[in-house]
């Protein structure tokens, strides 16, 4: 899910292969901590480097510590497992994969959390996430940075004051239908990239076939040619029509995410409606002039079923070294005194029910935040939770089958049938 | 050539070194050798042994890696592709080399234009890459070569008037098979029809458009062709107040497959067929009409991909091979051109029976280089193939990085075995050009 942060990713992961990244040692502050390093390995980079880097600065000021950071973007598994098998791993790190920190808890690479880092997580966070971090009854870690995967972007200028923004999937289509009447496309996709269809396949199928099938999904207990799929699938082929998508279908599978984002709210727009996580913000921030709030706004994913569900996503923080400044920082980290400071920067978003709404920068991140701690029903990105030969592989396996389903809806079964098998062969290898 | 000439002119520097004691030799050989071992030969070996290991790199597998690459589609697609490459890739750059090479040999200007040919090799693979990719890119509003074709589409054949307009869900409409509105059910030579389309914005319509009503059944078959957007109620396929007929459509009836009366909307849309013999007939509305405008072709489906991607290594080696050639070009025997050409060669003659022969070696160099390069193409591949056909356009040098390392982690061990692959289709290549070097000495 997280290939447009991959150059940046890729050079960082050979910088610190090659041993050369991070900054000299800074001199030892006062503080009950003074004189130890904590190293911390995690997927953000660049704005979000910044940002929490802030969020370590306090940490530094407070305990004395010195905390140097290290970008991996989306090499982050192959820089951790180069480290591990190196005898050197990062204190603490920050990976996107659930499925990572099961297969790394499994291997005894991590440390459990300590018991005060385990209070606060019982008093700040929903249980649901709790049991996100726990890997056969312990608990590992904890999703610091969360994504709303379960947001619809639209430009509110080019709809007009009078648009109401839909609240169940029929109007939702509707609505499509009545921008595309009058010769417009209003539906942005960025087919290009497969998680963003698998994105929208993860919220449909969560609503229309319940939490329950999704996780056994998930796991690969019912096959991909079960009904329930192909269902969902045709609830989505409402929507994955060429009269809604600019230029068409074969546009819509040239389009990467972040081109979607721009043709909606750049300069030259061709659609109004884009749909994918919180993150967008960052993109219209970095990439177009709309003001995030006022111009580009948010409303949840349409209802199907009768309970909110969102589809969320996340980067999950985990201690690899039992050292008193691991957990010191750990225990920090947690808390939503910590989230807060980069909840204030923006573009993020704190699965921390005790992060206060205010601290959000502006109204649509405040909605997307309220619907994240408030949903019903929550689960994490699917794609995520598998092996990532299956769920994440550009241009292979459940990526690729999002993409063949909508270049030809026509051909859903013989999709389904290949996807079974190749979920049955990657399952079977077992790696995450 | 200099170093020829100089042992050529010394004596055998047999007995040299025999003299010295092994141990010098070793100590000036060790670093060399040393740096070899770590560098080269221990990854190379160490790849191998990994390609007999699983993902996780402890359990001995045996050869299962190398059947599974040869089972695995993906990598089959890859192999094929790379194939492709090979065959079609660096034998169209040498040839675009070896004819730079001659007719700028001749040119005032040559230096010059080399250096201009020459100057994509000097950026990066994956910039030309993001370049290709844009100058391939669908919309003719952003990929240049979309916007001349439909430049000289739109040049020949004028745009649809309603471009993009389609049936609105059961208002009496449906797509044929060949992009054609016909109508829903049959109808009679004294019923009246009405045709609803959607898609298309009303302030688009021409301004002789007029408010729409359904016309009374009556003598001959008569019709409404209407935009069914934007009245008051907006109910679907039905005339609400607001909505305005289409002027000038073509209309057709149809007995079976035979056209048998042709006509056009009026300004409010509506069109008569009178003298109708009775039956039953088809109401359709050509395709011609309703054409989405020409987009261009998608170069970066799954189809073109391939072709798109060796054109964008074209554009980026053709000045290599060309610089290469014209060197060789350069040091071919100008007496034995002459002497052609007194013998009355045409240039053509000349080309074909003296300059391709004598510079054959060059070529084969030049050739055999090219193939090495193209089978570690993958930049280019990465960057220009979207997503979404990133397995049609696979090539195995991609396809190792994405096996190895791609989806997070990776199996390293079927990674090794498709480095072991491709190791031994490069050696071949590299066989012959050590060959030709040491050949190249007396």
């Amino acid at each position: 899910m997280r290939s447009w942060r991959c150059i940046g990713g890729l050079v960082a992961a050979f910088l610190a292969a090659a041993g050369c990244a991070g900054p000299a040692p800074a001199p030892a502050r006062p503080g009950p901590l003074s004189g130890q390093t904590i190293e911390v390995l995690a997927v953000w980079s660049d704005e979000e480097q910044a940002a929490f880097e802030r969020v370590l600065d306090v940490f530094e000021q407070r305990t004395g510590a010195t905390v140097t950071y290290v970008s991996g973007g989306d090499e982050v598994p192959t820089v951790l497992a180069t480290r591990l098998a190196g005898g050197s791993p990062p204190d603490v790190a920050g990976v996107a994969q659930p499925a990572l920190v099961r297969t790394l808890a499994r291997a005894g690479s991590l440390v459990p959390l300590d018991p005060e880092t385990e209070a606060v997580i019982d008093a700040q966070f929903a249980p649901v996430w709790k049991e996100l971090g726990t890997v056969d009854g312990t608990l590992y870690g904890f999703v610091f940075k969360a994504a709303n995967k379960s947001t619809i972007w639209y430009d509110a200028e080019q709809l007009g004051p009078g648009f109401v923004p839909p609240r169940t999937w029929d109007e939702f289509v509707e609505t499509l239908r009545k921008l595309s009447d009058t010769g417009d496309t209003p539906l942005s996709i960025g087919g290009a990239d497969g998680w963003t269809l698998t994105d929208w396949f993860e919220n449909v199928y969560l609503q229309t076939a319940g939490g329950e099938m999704y996780d056994r999904l998930a796991r690969h207990e019912i096959p991909w040619t079960d009904p329930s799929v192909r269902a969902a699938l045709q609830v989505l082929g409402q929507v994955f029509r060429p009269e809604y998508l600019p230029g068409g279908i074969s546009s819509a599978l040239q389009t990467e995410f972040t081109e979607s984002v721009v043709d909606v709210f750049g300069e030259d727009p061709q659609a109004s409606i884009v749909f994918e996580a919180d993150f967008v913000a960052g993109v219209i921030a970095e990439s177009t002039s709309a003001r995030v709030g006022v111009d580009a706004r948010v409303f949840p994913f349409p209802r199907i079923g009768p309970v909110s569900s969102v589809v969320s996503g996340g980067d999950t923080l985990i201690a690899l070294t039992d050292e008193p400044g691991t957990r010191a920082l750990m225990r920090f980290l947690a808390t939503s005194e910590a989230a807060s400071i980069w909840a204030a920067a923006g573009g993020f978003i704190s699965p921390n029910r005790e992060v206060e709404l205010g601290q959000y920068p502006d109204d649509s991140t405040r909605q997307i935040a309220a619907e994240l701690v408030g949903a019903e029903t929550l689960r994490f990105d699917m794609s995520d939770l598998m092996p990532s030969a299956f769920g994440a592989t550009r241009g292979d396996g459940f990526w690729r089958a999002m993409q063949d389903y909508l270049a030809d809806p026509s051909r859903i079964d013989e999709i389904l049938a290949e996807l079974e098998a190749e979920a049955t062969a990657a399952y079977a290898r077992g790696d995450s | 050539m200099t170093r020829t000439d100089l042992q050529r002119a010394e004596p055998k520097p047999t007995g040299v070194l025999s003299g010295g004691s092994p141990r010098v030799a070793a100590l000036f050989l060790t670093p060399a050798l040393l740096l070899v071992v770590v560098f080269l030969v221990y990854p190379t070996a160490y790849s191998l042994v990994r390609s007999f290991f699983d993902a996780r790199g402890t359990e001995f597998v045996g050869v299962d890696n190398y059947v599974t690459a040869f089972t695995d589609d993906r990598t089959l697609v890859a192999l094929r592709n790379t194939v492709i490459w090979v065959l079609v890739a660096p034998s169209l750059v040498t040839t675009i080399g070896l004819v730079l090479a001659v007719l700028t040999e001749r040119i005032r200007w040559a230096t010059a234009f080399r250096l201009v040919m020459f100057m994509p090799l000097a950026i990066s693979l994956v910039a030309s890459g993001i370049i290709f990719r844009l100058v391939y890119e669908e919309d003719p509003d952003r990929g240049v070569v979309n916007a001349v074709l439909v430049s000289v589409h739109d040049a020949f054949a004028p745009a649809a008037p309603y471009a993009g307009a389609r049936p609105r869900e059961g208002g009496g409409l449906v797509a044929g098979p060949d992009g054609d509105l016909v109508s829903a059910a049959p109808v009679g030579p004294r019923d009246a029809v009405g045709l609803a389309i959607t898609g298309f914005d009303p302030a688009d319509l021409p301004p002789r458009a007029a408010p729409a009503v359904l016309p009374e059944p009556g003598e001959g078959l008569r019709g409404l062709v209407w935009l069914d957007v934007g009245g008051t109620p907006d109910r679907t396929g039905e005339v609400d107040a607001g909505e305005r007929g289409m002027p000038g459509v073509p209309v057709e009836v149809l007995d079976g497959d035979r056209v048998v009366a042709t006509t056009t909307t009026g300004d409010d849309g509506r069109f008569t067929v009178p003298d109708l013999t009775d039956g039953r007939y088809t109401v359709r509305l050509p395709s011609a009409t309703f054409a989405q405008p020409f987009r261009g072709l998608t170069w970066l489906g799954p189809v073109l991909v391939t072709p798109v991607v060796i054109s964008a290594w074209l554009w980026i080696m053709s000045g290599f091979a060309m610089t290469l050639i014209a060197a060789g070009l350069a040091s071919i025997p100008r007496d034995a051109l002459e002497a052609a050409r007194v013998d009355g060669a045409t240039e053509w003659q000349v080309f074909r029976r003296v300059t391709v022969p004598l510079l054959s070696p060059v070529l084969l160099v030049v050739f055999v280089t090219l193939v090495i390069n193209v089978l570690k193409v993958f930049d280019l591949v990465f960057v220009i193939a979207p997503g979404s056909v990133q397995e049609e356009a696979n090539v195995l040098a991609l396809q190792v990085w994405q096996v190895a390392f791609g989806a997070g982690g990776g199996d390293q061990g079927l990674g090794s075995a498709l480095a072991v692959l491709l190791f031994l289709l490069v050696l071949p290549a590299m066989v012959f050009n050590i060959r030709r070097f040491r050949g190249d000495r007396p």
